[in-house]
């Protein structure tokens, strides 16, 4: 067959049966474990006398509770001790490798997988987090999964799952100068919706995507979940190629060249047919910032909020009006923000870190504005140092801090008080995510969180190009 | 484990668009590392205000308590894969979902409990939603195998669910882990084939 899509290759090489139900048995290829969506999935295993099936394609760190600030043993936060606690007992009950606090591999876990050259393409990767689509990136279909089915993938190192259609998502052109990969992200999203992927993968491509690196495919692949497809995929090519290379958990040698000639293969054929085919113009894409409180409730950064009645459903903008408290019509240029903060599994690689200390070097960090930057890993965080990048933020008056996912979710100390309004790199707006059930999330570029640290408010970063 | 066919009682309505996960069950909540409490915590921060105070939402209602059946809108479940949002809506005491759509791994997961949820449309949904807040002691049957809704008066709606869903469900083989057991020599077939665990192997972890 040479019609077939990266997504049809894959599911068919990994598909061990079809199960009674009809469903599709599917062999994964990497499982990543982290500390909050698996304790439940062990005591499972243990009340039903399971083993891990696969224990050398398991792989686990502790990002999610981790504090940023002081990471010394035990926690002051009693819960997150017995988390983290639970999840080094059940690696050593079953024996699999664990990048703990004191390790130099530790981070996000869609980081770590990336940066070890564990996630490569053509491969099936499974994780207890819905951003496991990040690691489409590299090709490799990633399925964000519950409890339950952690459970499965432990003991059995497969899923039942249900095919998914493929969209083909082409954007062209050239994006301007200050735009960047999360600005393309909400852009599809905010076109698409926050349910427009239902029941597809996410096929990413065209010139845009060909000229990303390896960060910028993941931060657009990162947010597939938030357009509601379960997964997200690039094709790989020489950018992914000569990015896994090298890498501690990469083929090497002449491995590495065979390894390369079978990823080629399973990319999508020229001629591949797809279930829908969606073109976007990158050129017209701008700096793009969430208002609302899902990440399809956003706008370019020089117009104005929606008017309910200019929609045509009014009542899909009534909740995020009264929890955010605008003004429809209002622009999003100028709207004041207490918090800024850079970091999660969307934004926290080096050339995410890069962008926002290009804004911020030099300059500083507005009077009243409490910012943060979370480095995605210890690795990142070390290249980071080694760059002179913690002293460029430091010096502008952001907070550096230690490898975790800190405020995009808050289950660590980072969190938002009150009313507060915070600019941030990560990937949900949700009422109540950073912490404060009162609290505001305002999605956009590192750039542009950088930008609107040192103004208080939000800004368009094209105005430091 | 128990064929799941027919599932049905009172329902109670959660009305809005793109209810997303957090909403169910904040983070927080997140940090207990069993289930057990989790049927304490659905729509937490929106039953309570900053003190703790209960506020109006349908959870809270006398009239709703005990309902087993959930009606809500579009994109019910998205975002966050936490499963302790259908474990808590589960252990509140629910155990059929109706909505127009669903997050996918809310979905997923939800089977893995033995908890259906089944799409209508927006149409049929609003109905639903207008009976059921109008007679809150109106019982509702979803019927997986007919795919309809049976409704008080006689008269039924159309339901969509997957089939491989459905079979789970109507077969009593939702907690997929023994289905999936039976086949482990298949696995080691499959996972022989792969020139990544053959062939190019990178560096052993251990």
């Amino acid at each position: 067959m040479s019609d077939r899509t990266l997504y049809d290759k894959v599911w068919d090489s990994h598909a061990v049966t079809t199960l009674p139900t009809g469903q599709t048995q599917l062999f994964i290829g990497l499982h990543l474990v982290h500390e909050v969506t698996t304790p439940q999935a062990f005591d499972m295993l243990r009340e039903r006398g399971l083993p891990i099936a696969y224990p050398q394609r398991t792989f686990s760190t502790v990002d999610h509770v981790v504090p940023t600030d002081m990471r010394v043993r035990p926690f002051l936060d009693e819960q997150a001790e017995a988390m983290t606690a639970a999840l080094e007992r059940n690696v050593r009950d079953f024996g699999i490798e664990f990048y703990g606090l004191d390790s130099d591999r530790q981070g996000i876990v869609h980081v770590i997988g990336p940066q070890l050259g564990l996630t490569q393409p053509g491969m099936t990767l499974a994780c207890g987090d819905s951003h496991t689509s990040t690691h489409g990136a590299f090709g490799t279909l990633a399925f964000g999964i519950g409890t339950s089915q952690v459970r499965d993938v432990l003991a059995t190192q497969t899923l039942a799952m249900d095919r998914l259609k493929v969209r083909r998502i082409n954007v062209n052109g050239k994006l301007p100068l200050g735009v960047h990969a999360k600005d393309v992200i909400l852009t599809i999203i905010r076109q698409l919706g926050v349910g427009g992927g239902k029941g597809y993968a996410y096929e990413y491509g065209g010139d845009v995507l060909d000229r990303m690196n390896m960060d910028e495919r993941m931060t657009v692949c990162n947010m597939s979940i938030e357009g509601g497809a379960l997964v997200g995929y690039v094709n790989p090519d020489q950018t992914t190629y000569d990015y896994v290379l090298g890498r501690p958990f990469a083929p090497k040698g002449e491995a590495f060249d065979r390894a390369v000639a079978y990823w080629r293969s399973m990319a999508s054929d020229p001629d591949a047919s797809y279930d829908d085919v969606v073109d976007i113009d990158g050129s017209a894409i701008e700096p793009t910032v969430t208002w609302g409180i899902n990440p399809g409730q956003a706008v370019g950064v020089l117009e104005n909020l929606p008017r309910p009645e200019e929609l045509t459903d009014p009542k899909s903008v009534e909740k995020a009006y009264a929890h955010m408290g605008w003004e429809p019509g209002a622009p999003i240029l100028g709207t004041p923000i207490d918090v800024a903060f850079i970091g999660s599994c969307t934004n926290s690689r080096l050339s995410d870190l890069i962008a926002a200390a290009r804004v911020a070097e030099g300059r500083k960090v507005a009077d009243g504005v409490k910012a943060l930057v979370v480095p995605g890993s210890a690795d990142v965080k070390k290249q980071a140092e080694a760059a002179g990048l913690d002293r460029v933020f430091t010096e502008a008056g952001f907070q550096w801090r230690e490898a975790g996912c800190s405020m995009c979710l808050a289950m660590n100390p980072d969190k938002l008080n009150g009313r507060e309004v915070c600019a941030s790199s990560s990937n949900r707006n949700f009422i109540g995510r950073q912490g404060s059930p009162e609290g505001r999330t305002l999605l956009m570029s590192p750039a542009m969180v950088a930008a609107a640290a040192l103004n208080g408010r939000v800004v368009d970063v094209r105005q430091y190009n | 484990m128990n064929e799941i066919k027919q599932v049905g009682g009172r329902a109670v309505v959660v009305r809005g668009h793109d209810i997303d996960t957090d909403r169910i069950v904040p983070a927080r909540y997140l940090k207990e590392i069993t289930f057990n409490r989790m049927g304490e915590y659905p729509f937490f921060d929106e039953r309570h205000d900053a003190h703790g105070k209960t506020v109006d939402h349908p959870f809270n209602e006398e009239r709703f308590q005990g309902a087993e059946v959930l009606v809500v809108n579009r994109n019910f479940g998205c975002g966050s894969s936490r499963e302790h949002a259908p474990q808590a809506l589960y252990r509140w005491g629910i155990r059929v979902i109706i909505g127009e759509s669903f997050g996918p791994i809310f979905a997923g997961s939800s089977v893995l409990l033995g908890m259906p949820t089944v799409m209508a449309s927006s149409e049929d949904v609003g109905k639903l939603m207008a009976l059921v807040e109008g007679e809150p002691t109106a019982e509702l049957t979803v019927d997986l195998e007919a795919r309809k809704v049976r409704l008080p008066d006689g008269g039924d709606i159309d339901i969509d669910i997957s089939d491989g869903h459905r079979n789970a469900l109507t077969t009593g083989t939702w907690d997929s882990t023994a289905l999936l057991l039976d086949n482990m020599g298949e696995v080691a077939k499959t996972a022989d084939k792969l020139p990544y665990t053959s062939d190019f192997e990178g560096p052993a972890p251990l």
